[in-house]
């Protein structure tokens, strides 16, 4: 790949701020699915509804679009630099496109990404942000070098703790002196084989929302630890102290606490491995069915870290559980595909729940998770609405 | 004859020109008026610019047409200073009571730039209050906005 008119392109698609009339259609500019629903427009966050995420793979066109700052305006391939740096770095190295691209082994994996948030319209008092339902959830096909392959190329001090991400999205206030987001990951999930730092998505250039040219990609974890147009890691002998690693971003309280509780910063922990959940993704929910009372449904359940080992629909409430038949995921972190037969008896209105429980016998719930002030981590069962007449 | 042809080309030679003057100064004064980068402090933000964005509002079914905002008492001032670095989008997909709104508020003043709004803020939260309140739920609601399709 050369960088020859890409400037160009990517210029041309500038999606800051607004054109001469004030109207920016997201759906053209980021080539989205017209059934992608859009949350916010300043900055860009969208997602998808649980029928668009049928695929095994999720194209760009059904993935979610979670941004704190600004899209950058302009990427320069050619002088495109990732630096690793950090006071548990051993050397402080610079990397070109070319080089990682040239001088290390590639990997590709299927990996879930999933917001902290998704979910958060249904917490009680309400969360503040954007209000993501079930859609803000991918298992992509992504390519790139293995951040551990990078470590060791620098040299990790003993005393390592964390890893820092940098890039090159800039602050909603346009202030040069803050950054939006740099979040990351303890160590040893940087160590992880899966950890990439990638630069293609489905074997294609990475899309520029999603993080053109270089983007962690840390699989399993709120998909705020996969920082986007990278630019600089740094290797940290303390827990990373970017923006949005404290407070209530992305934490949740330590130990369980009432709905609308009060919970101080020092009693907020951060969220690592995401929890057990699923998706049924067919049929789309608001089906009627005529005469034929068998319907052949099926989605995705993944559990962060874990793999999930039991897969089940309920269509009386949670009263009674069914079997469904789960697959094995590609590799690890990617998400698996269930599908069943639903026999309804009788004519009437239905609810299909689905149920993932993960390798260590840990279920969705079928009501709300414990509250927590920001709304993070609403693994409770997916439902949809069946009408047999 | 060739003198008079020659008279009428140069005269709307002379029109067009003028007009397409009169053009690129009005596009150019347009843009002008349009760029107002967030950076620029509340403070620095002439009247004029708060008095246009006033006068500009069109709303429709209770609603501002160019941000989806109810329209109610204050709504100039919460565009005003909720707007410049966000979409109103975040502020109608939220619900919180008055302390959660202050929360927000405090939260983007020590964090996010946001600029002490003075004797705004208590025009801004009985805005926010009044028509951005939490909706009684329990602890999960019925499906609802369901798009019925029949499934062959």
């Amino acid at each position: 790949m050369t960088g020859f008119g890409l400037d160009a392109v990517y210029g041309a698609l500038m999606p800051e701020g607004e054109d001469f009339l004030g109207i920016q259609d997201p759906y053209e500019l980021f080539q989205k699915h017209e059934d992608m629903v859009l949350l916010n427009d300043k900055p860009w966050n969208m997602e998808a509804q649980a029928h668009l995420l049928n695929d095994y793979v999720t194209p760009a066109s059904k993935m979610f679009i979670r941004n704190n700052g600004l899209i950058p305006q302009k990427i320069d391939l050619e002088n495109w630099q990732l630096t690793i740096d950090g006071e548990s770095a051993i050397t402080q190295k610079k990397y070109s496109l070319a080089d990682l691209k040239n001088n290390f082994e590639p990997y590709t994996y299927h990996l879930t990404l999933e917001c902290g948030g998704n979910g958060r319209s249904e917490f009680n008092p309400p969360a503040k942000g954007n209000q993501w339902t079930v859609g803000a959830v991918s298992c992509a096909k992504w390519t790139g070098v293995r951040l551990r392959d990078l470590l060791e190329d620098v040299g990790v001090k003993s005393d390592a703790v964390y890893i820092g991400y940098y890039g090159e999205d800039s602050h909603l206030s346009g202030d040069p002196s803050k950054k939006p987001i740099s979040r990351g990951v303890p160590i040893t999930k940087a160590m992880l084989e899966e950890t990439l730092v990638a630069y293609q998505m489905n074997g294609e250039d990475i899309p520029l929302v999603h993080g053109f040219p270089l983007r962690l990609v840390a699989g399993g974890w709120p998909a705020s630890a996969s920082g986007k147009w990278l630019t600089r890691l740094s290797i940290r002998n303390k827990v990373h102290d970017g923006a949005k690693m404290g407070g209530a971003s992305y934490r949740v309280p330590c130990k369980p606490v009432a709905p609308g509780a009060k919970v101080l910063d020092e009693n907020m922990c951060i969220i690592e491995s995401m929890p057990v959940k699923s998706l049924i993704t067919y049929p789309k929910t608001g089906a009627i069915l005529s005469g034929n009372k068998n319907l052949k449904i099926n989605g995705h359940a993944w559990a962060g870290e874990l793999p999930v080992k039991q897969m089940e629909y309920s269509i009386d409430f949670g009263a009674t559980w069914h079997l469904c038949k789960l697959k094995q995921p590609t590799n690890r972190l990617a998400w698996q595909q269930w599908d069943v037969e639903v026999n309804f008896p009788q004519k009437g209105y239905y609810e299909v729940w689905a149920k993932a429980t993960d390798s260590s016998g840990v279920s969705q719930p079928t009501i709300l998770p414990g509250w927590n002030p920001k709304g993070y981590l609403n693994n409770a069962c997916h439902r949809i609405a069946i009408q047999v007449s | 004859m060739k003198k008079n042809l020659h008279k009428i080309l140069k005269y709307l030679f002379n029109i067009t020109f003028f007009l397409f003057f009169v053009v690129v100064t009005l596009l150019g004064i347009t843009l002008f008026l349009h760029h107002k980068p967030t950076w620029r402090l509340s403070s620095e933000v002439t009247k004029e610019e708060k008095s246009t964005e006033q006068e500009n509002r069109v709303a429709v079914d209770g609603k501002d047409i160019k941000t989806g905002l109810l329209d109610d008492k204050g709504i100039e001032v919460v565009i005003f200073n909720c707007t410049r670095c966000h979409s109103a989008k975040l502020i109608t997909q939220n619900r919180a009571n008055r302390q959660g709104w202050l929360a927000m508020i405090r939260w983007m003043q020590s964090s996010q730039n946001l600029w002490d709004l003075g004797e705004n803020e208590k025009i801004i939260l009985d805005y926010l209050e009044k028509n951005y309140a939490p909706e009684k739920q329990g602890r999960r609601k019925n499906l609802s906005n369901i798009e019925w399709y029949k499934l062959d």
